[in-house]
């Protein structure tokens, strides 16, 4: 019983509209974890509800084997060593960058207090800043001191709610493999929302896909590329067609553009029909399972290209009808509406009934 | 279909968008340099009292200052001291209390109270201190009636006309300003940064202490340092309660004494003390900033339970009791007496007369008020806010003398008028500006701008400098961004500052006495005529009619911030 933190079926409502539903979750120590999902789908909601800011109305969490909050007690949050980066960073504007980061110190001994604030400066770089105001710094080291301000009292666990949102793209991706280290190095459990998937991947270990209050899939991001566990996670998570096609047999799909080989995965059940011979199925194509080749039989006609610097996304035509995207190396550049030889090339299926939407 | 990194690019398109009107920026604020005058124009219009009183320091020292610096001016230092240190600790926990209380708990009758407690700035001081007088004094009715119940002397009673009782009623009567300022600034605080501080291991109450307050500082102390202002400033309640102060000894050494001279230079001490505060003040928030922060849409209440919430409501009900619902009991009374004897034509004229002069004052005040905040924050250089800071320091100059300041001037200034026209037309023009609602409204303009300044410099403080770039980056100039930006945003800062103006002139009374046209009457110079007779149930029936028009514009803004 090492996990750290245990969400067991959750539930969260504003009035009569349930939020958060059914919801369970595990983190273990040292572990980052991640709820990504559209704006809505109450993402927000679950890491205020682990805070204590919000109450739950059934379920329980738990925090190092303690319940913390079930339907009939919520520990406050003050008591519970979460810290937060929020989303508007909340810093206190009356205060210095190291008041800032040494408002939570108020447990420790003033000497460990000035080494503490001191080592997370220098963590988060801002050594020269300490005694600057709030208002007096960019974007980026506002959520840095942030971050340094919810490390510091070492909580057991850091949330992070949307903590790049209003920085820009580049100093996102900068920061959020720096925020990766600093989180590593200070050995910290947290758990980090966002609706940007690069950012998810970027931070977390692991990742939750939330929709409609649910968690669809908590797994590695290579596992919600690669093996989507229902429609919704496959749309949502990186980029790709639905094709329909056909099952041959339980390791055979035929499309239009040729059989795929590989295990149906997990979806296969007793009671499920996925894999009969002839079943119609929608087969999920991103655009690195098709390659262009000059020499294949198969053209198809470009309907879009986006340039990408080392490739560029094709949005394809095929003959039959179907729309496929396909990622090719950026010197081979075709006009719009030209005809280029693909060919299909994946080593696995991810595969749904048509039937269930 | 997703296609990635393409939802927020926004930002990214904002950054380098800003470098490219820069240039446009630097001639909106070339072209607008006229704004770089009002400060100084406001600032001299207030320097001249300020120089005719101080210029009277100068002056030769007569047998008169003298005979007041052996004698009195110890005691009044003393005096002056306890009023400050008193009415600064009592206006300050009781409004921050109450503020606090009303704008982030819940207990039975918040509603009512968060409006009703705003109700004791339609009592002048000056009216509680005489229904105080007349309540407990040793010959009033409560202390009668202890005598004859309990059968003793009351040898415990505390002194009603000491000092506690001059700090009280002034605490009373001016803790509203803390209040309402204070709870402005809890109420946009936001529960984000209260959070925070949970999450940082802090419960609400530590919370509170060790956040909320200081981030409110700003405020509480514009709040503190209006109260103040007022009570150094203060006439009637003094003069009420036989409590010496600079106001009136100021007031016995011209009326009593016959020295202007010296009464002059009594109020130039008066003015150092108030200038030390008013630089010890602006120490307090000079290096703060405080960005705006969002109003989150559900409030999570602290609820208060059992013994806490009856406490509240204690307090609560208690300050609106002896604040406002004792002293309207007691002048109903009064003036119910008296009322069929007293209430005429007169009265009406008393209160039009009042009203009128009012709101006049409240429209000018806001007006320059607001175009001295918009050229400090145009020209934020350390001339502008020196003339800032002297432009409002004219709410600290006792009535009595300002109007003097104004008079003396005012009156050479028509001499040499009424001679060019002499000299040019050869027509005797007699008094042109003398005597007239203008010179009134100069001097309440001078008295009252720092009323009006306050809350609206504490709205411009949430405006950013981001929000003006943006604004100009949509295309609008000056007048359409005050108007379409600026004035949204001010706009509740604004409505307390004619507020606050308009009950302040309402209650003013030496200006008014000192300055209004022969025979222009008002219900505060009918009020001065009763009370310096002792005539508690004549000055009791226009106090009555004061109060009621001073609960006008409460309501009216109770109304628009409640909803």
């Amino acid at each position: 019983m090492n996990a750290l933190l245990e969400l067991k079926n959750i539930q969260h409502a504003y009035g009569k509209q349930v939020v958060v539903n059914e919801l369970s979750l595990t983190l273990k120590k040292g572990q980052i974890g991640c709820l990504l999902g559209p704006s809505g789908c109450g993402k927000t909601t679950v890491l205020r509800c682990i805070a204590g800011f919000e109450p739950i109305s059934a379920g329980e969490i738990l925090l190092n084997g303690v319940v913390v909050s079930n339907a009939n007690f919520c520990l406050p949050p003050e008591q519970r060593h979460i810290g937060m980066v929020f989303q508007d960073y909340a810093l206190f504007p009356h205060l210095t960058v190291a008041a800032n980061i040494n408002f939570g110190l108020h447990r420790m001994q003033k000497t460990e207090r000035a080494s503490r604030v001191a080592e997370l400066l220098q963590t988060v770089g801002l050594a020269d800043a300490s005694s600057r105001y709030p208002h007096e710094l960019s974007g980026g080291q506002q959520q840095r001191v942030a971050l340094a301000r919810a490390l510091a009292p070492r909580p057991d666990l850091l949330l992070l709610d949307e903590p790049f949102s209003n920085l820009d793209v580049s100093l996102r991706e900068r920061l959020s493999l720096e925020i990766r280290d600093i989180l590593k190095s200070q050995n910290a459990t947290a758990i980090l929302v966002t609706h940007d998937q690069d950012e998810a991947f970027a931070i977390a270990d692991e990742i939750g896909v939330m929709h409609r209050g649910e968690i669809q899939q908590w797994d590695t991001a290579y596992n919600l590329y690669h093996k989507p566990a229902n429609r919704f996670v496959a749309n949502f998570i990186g980029q790709g067609v639905f094709l329909s096609g056909k099952v041959l047999d339980s390791r055979h799909v035929e499309i239009e553009l040729g059989v795929l080989t590989g295990d149906i995965p997990h979806q296969c059940t007793a009671d499920c029909h996925l894999c009969c011979e002839g079943y119609p199925v929608d087969v999920l194509i991103r655009p690195d399972d098709i390659v262009h080749d000059d020499a294949s039989p198969v053209q198809a006609a470009v309907v879009h290209k986006a340039f990408r610097g080392a490739d560029i996304l094709y949005t394809l035509r095929l003959p039959g009808g179907g729309t496929a995207l396909s990622l090719v190396p950026s010197h081979h550049n075709h006009a719009i509406g030209e005809k280029i030889g693909i060919r299909l090339e994946a080593d696995h299926v991810v595969a749904f009934s048509q039937s269930v939407p | 279909m997703r296609v990635k990194g393409e939802t927020f690019n926004s930002s990214a398109n904002h950054t380098t968008t800003r470098y490219g009107f820069y240039g446009f920026l630097a001639s909106a604020y070339r072209t607008s340099s006229g704004w770089r005058l009002l400060p100084f124009l406001v600032a001299a219009l207030v320097l001249i009292p300020i120089g005719t009183v101080i210029s009277s320091f100068f002056s030769p020292a007569s047998d008169i200052w003298q005979h007041l610096v052996e004698t009195t001016l110890a005691s009044l230092l003393v005096n002056t001291f306890w009023l400050v240190l008193g009415v600064a600790c009592g206006t300050a926990l009781l409004g921050v209390s109450l503020a606090w209380f009303t704008a982030v708990c819940e207990f039975p009758g918040r509603k009512f109270f968060s409006w009703a407690l705003l109700l004791p700035l339609a009592i002048p001081a000056y009216v509680t201190a005489f229904v105080a007088l007349g309540l407990f004094d040793y010959i009033g009715p409560v202390q009668t009636a202890l005598r004859s119940w309990l059968e003793s002397d009351l040898s415990w009673f505390p002194n009603v006309r000491g000092r506690l009782g001059v700090i009280v009623v002034m605490i009373l009567a001016f803790y509203p300003y803390v209040y309402l300022l204070a709870r402005n600034a809890f109420l946009t605080q936001g529960k984000r940064s209260l959070e925070a501080a949970q999450s940082l291991g802090f419960n609400r109450t530590q919370g509170f202490f060790r956040l909320a307050l200081p981030m409110a500082r700003p405020w509480i102390a514009g709040g503190v340092m209006l109260a103040l202002m007022e009570t150094l400033a203060d006439f009637g309640t003094v003069a009420v309660f036989n409590y010496d102060t600079f106001t009136t000894a100021i007031y016995k050494a011209w009326f009593g004494m016959f020295s202007l001279t010296a009464a002059s230079q009594l109020a130039s001490v008066l003015i150092l003390i108030v200038f030390v505060m008013m630089i010890v003040e602006q120490q307090f928030r000079s290096r703060m900033r405080y960005a705006e922060t969002r109003q989150s849409a559900r409030v999570d209440r602290i609820t208060l339970g059992g013994w806490r919430a009856w406490l509240v409501v204690g307090l609560a009900s208690g300050t609106l009791f002896f604040a406002f619902l004792l002293p309207v009991a007691q002048l109903g009374i009064w003036a119910s007496s008296v009322f069929s004897q007293d209430f005429d034509q007169r009265y009406l004229e008393f209160l039009w007369h009042s009203l009128l002069l009012s709101t006049f004052a409240a429209l000018l005040t806001c007006s320059v008020a607001l175009l001295v905040v918009y050229a400090a924050r145009r020209h934020p250089d350390a001339a502008t806010h020196a003339a800032v800071r002297i432009a409002t320091i004219g709410y600290a100059l006792p009535g009595a003398v300002l109007a003097v300041g104004i008079f003396i001037p005012i009156a050479w200034l028509d001499n040499w008028l009424s001679g060019i026209v002499l000299q040019l037309f050869n027509i005797e023009t007699g008094l042109l500006i003398q005597g007239t609602l203008f010179t009134m409204l100069i001097a309440y303009m001078t008295r009252f701008l720092a009323v009006s300044h306050s809350p609206i410099d504490s709205a411009m403080q949430r405006i950013t400098s981001s929000i003006d770039e943006a604004a100009m980056g949509l295309g609008l100039n000056g007048w359409a961004m005050l108007r379409r930006v600026h004035l949204p945003i001010l706009k509740s800062g604004i409505f307390t500052a004619a507020t606050l103006v308009f009950v302040d002139v309402m209650k003013e009374m030496p200006i008014t006495l000192m300055t209004r046209p022969f025979g222009w009457d008002t219900l505060a110079v009918r009020i001065f005529e009763m009370t310096s007779e002792g005539a508690w149930e004549q000055a009791a029936l226009p106090a009555v009619a004061l109060v009621l028009a001073g609960l006008l514009p409460i309501i009216l803004f109770v109304r628009q911030t409640e909803k």
